[in-house]
C-alpha cells in the first residue's frame, strides 16, 4: 500500500494505491490531520482509482475525514472508485455524503 | 480446537482449513486473502469471493482492535470449511476480552471507538446467511459465520 499526498492550493488530495484496511488506516488518518491542519487546508479529494479493497477501517478514515472537512466548512469527494470498492461505499451509505466522480478532472472542471 | 469441531457432521465437509496466527494489523490481509482463496474452490463468483473477504477483514480486525485492544501478542484462529451442499462455515476466534455487551455491539453504527463506523458486524451479517456470536468475558469470542452458495444462485436467477 502506498498512499501520495499532493496539495492544489487550499485542496489536499490522497491519492491510495492498494487495500485499504486497519494495517494502513491509522497511519493515513494521522498524516492526513497533520497536513489539514498545518497547511489551512480545507478541501479533501480521495482518489480511489487504484484501491482493490476497502474495509470498515478504511471506510472510517473517509467518514471521519467528512466530519473534519465539513465542520470548516470544506469540501470532500471521493474520485475513481471501481468495485468492489465502489459498492462498499454506495452499501455504507458514504455516497449520500461524499460526492463521488470517476476521476480528479472531473472535479478540476465543476 | 475440539469444542469446536464437536458440531461438526464430518460427512457433509468436502474441504476445511484451519490457522492461527497472532493479532497483527499484517495478518488481516493475510487471513482474508487466504480464505478468499480457499472459497474459490467452490466455483462462486468473483463478487462472492470480495464479500467474502471482507467479512474476513471485519471479523479479524475486531479481534485486534476490540478483543485484543491492538496488542499483537494475542490468538486468532480461523476453521473455514465446505461442506457438499455448496455451503462455507467460516469461525473466527479470540481469546481477548470478550463482548460485554452483545446487543450493543450488534447495533448498526455502535463502535466503541469514535473514529470507527461500526459497520464490522453489519458487513458480516449482511454478506453472509448466518451469524452466530458466543462471548464470554476475558476469555474470548467466537464469530460462526455461514453462507450457501447454491441459495445465493437460485436467487440471483429467480
Amino acid at each position: 500500500m502506498d498512499v501520495e499526498y499532493k496539495t492544489v492550493r487550499n485542496t489536499l488530495v490522497v491519492r491510495v494505491k492498494g487495500e485499504l484496511d486497519m494495517l494502513i488506516a491509522d497511519k493515513m488518518r494521522q498524516e492526513i490531520d497533520r497536513r489539514l491542519e498545518e497547511n489551512s487546508i480545507k478541501n479533501l479529494i480521495f482518489n480511489l482509482e487504484k484501491v482493490t479493497f476497502i474495509d470498515s477501517s478504511g471506510l472510517g478514515v473517509i467518514i471521519g475525514r467528512y466530519k473534519k472537512v465539513s465542520a470548516v466548512s470544506g469540501r470532500m469527494f471521493i474520485v475513481g472508485a471501481k468495485n468492489p470498492v465502489e459498492k462498499i461505499l454506495h452499501f455504507s451509505g458514504i455516497n449520500r455524503l461524499v460526492p463521488m466522480y470517476s476521476s480528479e478532472q472531473d472535479i478540476i472542471n465543476l | 480446537m475440539e469444542t469446536s469441531l464437536k458440531g461438526w457432521e464430518i460427512m457433509s465437509i468436502v474441504n476445511y482449513v484451519h490457522f492461527e496466527f497472532p493479532s497483527l494489523p499484517e495478518n488481516v490481509s493475510f487471513a482474508r486473502s487466504c480464505v478468499g482463496a480457499f472459497v474459490s474452490q467452490l466455483n462462486c463468483t468473483l463478487d462472492d469471493i470480495e464479500e467474502i473477504k471482507l467479512v474476513v477483514s471485519e471479523a479479524v480486525s475486531n479481534c485486534i482492535i476490540h478483543a485484543y485492544e491492538n496488542r499483537s501478542d494475542g490468538k486468532i484462529e480461523i476453521i473455514a470449511s465446505l461442506r457438499d451442499d455448496r455451503s462455507l462455515e467460516l469461525t473466527v476466534k479470540d481469546y481477548g476480552k470478550g463482548i460485554e455487551n452483545l446487543e450493543q455491539a450488534l447495533q448498526p453504527s455502535y463502535s466503541s471507538d469514535p473514529n470507527r463506523m461500526g459497520l464490522g458486524f453489519t458487513f458480516m451479517k449482511s454478506f453472509m446467511d448466518e451469524m452466530d456470536i458466543s462471548s464470554q468475558p476475558q476469555e474470548g469470542t467466537s464469530v460462526l459465520l455461514k453462507r450457501n452458495f447454491l441459495n445465493r444462485d437460485r436467487q440471483a436467477y429467480a
